[in-house]
């Protein structure tokens, strides 16, 4: 955890690896904005291979062989310094979804929950601007922030196996879309033919950190 | 070319993985033994990123179908050319019609068998390893499947000795426990010492939930001084996390990319290898190492296995 005056703290992951942390009690925009500037600054560190964003954090995946921990760990506090925002434009996207109040998702459960008519969730859901906050746990699998606190739902006791590519979820305080079948412990609120990751394409991710991104309904399905 | 003739599916194509795509979640894969997957390479004289086949179900049958030179390294599995027993880390001719067997391994749980000129599948994002979390990469993005008839890379073959490999590193006695060396991580102080002396003193027991995506210990129950709700983060393999159970998880070679839950650990990369080969039921022993201990063993492994191909190419010269 970081310290409350926003220095991050820098710790060993591993043979090759750094993990910075500079997440305070909760999500922030501004300290992500500076953790995507500091992740586009890979192949300015020698020995550095990888800059993998996650929340509020980073993971810095280096060579040994080529760079000593300490080192990095200036140079790393340096570079943080110097990531004042992220200058980088990011696109704007629109995913179409298509709502589910089918009693096997769990849109109309999570509405009451949350004590909101569904038609009402349904327009604060598309009606929000996300941004991808990061990608990571599979493959093109986008983080997003900006959903509408209302919506925020703690994610199920207990995992579903198999949550259907294309899923558009909710978990906690953030919103997703399932990139491939998987497991999740998120709530299915609709679903997307917008094809999130295609390991061949050049650019095998379709969303990157930084995009914003708006859900717009193309109907409501029962 | 070679014809598979009895597999199970969770058997892959896998090379030393891939790399520079944890920023989009897609993780390394790639052998989960990376040094019997090396030395398997060394011994043939390929190129170190080969792909290979890791078989981890056992009994395997293969036929090859071509004059081929290969080598299996790894597990201890009894191998059976046709008839013929073949020593353990070892690699030599094979004639196109003869069948390659692997018995379930006395010792190690995880062969490799290497093919010189290496299997000839599509790289995709840079490797040629299974994504079998995904479903791409590898051998038709999935885990090997009898019939399947997988090319072999262009190498000029030439007759040769059998050649074999005795290295420092030996695989893990059943009976005795593992030591896997690891580094302090993120939350590690968020573990009392009570808690750390039972982490580095307890014998952990490697449970039935194991795969090359991470594996499940039983031991006693460790908990944070309080309940930890953390960010999202990235996570490398070897990363040992905690979960509310108190029951550790280690991430292996088809982790996710990101995780959330407490880390109190990091298996050194240079001990990933002992973890691959931990048949179910093993008894780990955590040790705690600092990072230039972490480089020195990294480092012991990177010169045997230069002397190993250092030593294989002088006697290709002498052929």
């Amino acid at each position: 955890m970081a310290s409350l005056d926003g220095v991050p703290r820098v710790c060993i992951a591993g043979s090759r690896g750094l993990f910075l942390d500079a997440a305070g009690p909760r999500f922030s925009e501004p300290v992500q904005r500076r953790v995507l500037a500091l992740a586009r600054t890979v192949g300015q560190i020698p020995g550095v291979q990888e800059l993998v964003p996650g929340m509020n954090n980073v993971l810095v995946v280096y060579d040994p062989r080529q760079a000593s921990p300490a080192v990095l760990c200036d140079q790393l506090m340096t570079l943080w310094e110097q990531a004042a925002a992220d200058e980088s434009p990011g696109r704007d996207i629109d995913i179409p979804v298509i709502y589910s109040t089918n009693a096997s998702d769990d849109l109309v459960q999570i509405a009451a929950l949350a004590g909101l008519a569904v038609d009402e969730f349904i327009r604060l859901h598309s009606e929000a601007a996300y941004q991808v906050a990061c990608v990571g746990a599979m493959p093109g699998f986008p983080y997003l922030s900006g959903l509408d606190p209302r919506l925020a739902t703690p994610r199920r006791a207990v995992p579903r196996m198999r949550l259907e590519q294309g899923a558009v979820i909710i978990g906690g305080a953030q919103a997703g879309i399932m990139p491939c079948s998987a497991p999740s412990g998120w709530h299915v609120i609709g679903r997307t033919d917008v094809q999130l990751f295609d390991a061949q394409q050049l650019s095998p991710s379709f969303l990157q950190p930084g995009d914003r991104i708006r859900f717009s309904i193309a109907g409501v399905e029962s | 070319m070679i014809e598979i003739l009895s597999t199970g599916v969770l058997n892959s194509v896998q090379d030393a993985g891939r790399a520079g795509y944890l920023s989009i979640g897609v993780g390394q894969s790639g052998a989960m033994d990376v040094l019997a997957h090396a030395m398997g390479n060394a011994l043939l004289g390929n190129e170190a990123n080969a792909a290979s086949l890791e078989i981890a179900l056992f009994p395997f049958r293969l036929r090859l179908l071509s004059d081929c030179r290969f080598a299996i390294t790894g597990a201890d599995g009894e191998a059976l050319l046709d008839e013929q027993p073949l020593p353990p880390q070892w690699a030599c001719d094979g004639k196109a019609g003869q069948t390659l067997q692997i018995k379930p391994p006395r010792r190690g749980a995880r062969c490799y068998v290497s093919f010189a000129g290496g299997i000839e599948v599509p790289l995709v994002m840079g490797s040629r390893a299974t994504d079998l979390k995904t479903g791409f990469g590898g051998f038709e993005g999935r885990g090997l499947m009898r019939g399947d008839r997988l090319v072999l890379g262009n190498q000029t073959y030439k007759p040769h000795a059998g050649v074999g490999a005795t290295l420092s590193w030996a695989l893990p006695e059943r009976d005795r426990a593992i030591e896997i060396r690891v580094l302090p991580a993120a939350e590690f102080n968020e573990f009392d010492e009570p808690t750390k002396t039972l982490f580095f003193q307890q014998g952990w027991t490697l449970s039935q939930e194991a795969n090359r995506m991470g594996m499940r210990l039983i031991g006693p129950e460790l908990k944070t001084r309080r309940p930890l709700e953390l960010l999202s983060h990235g996570i490398l393999p070897g990363t040992v996390q905690v979960p509310p159970s108190g029951q550790p998880i280690i991430q292996l070679a088809d982790a996710n990319t990101c995780g959330g839950y407490p880390k109190i650990a990091n298996v050194i990369d240079a001990d990933l290898w002992r973890l691959a080969q931990a048949p179910i039921g093993s008894t780990f022993r955590f040790v705690e190492v600092d990072h230039p201990e972490a480089m020195a063993a990294q480092e012991h492994q990177d010169r045997e296995l230069m002397a190993l191909r250092q030593a294989i190419q002088c006697s290709f010269t002498r052929a």
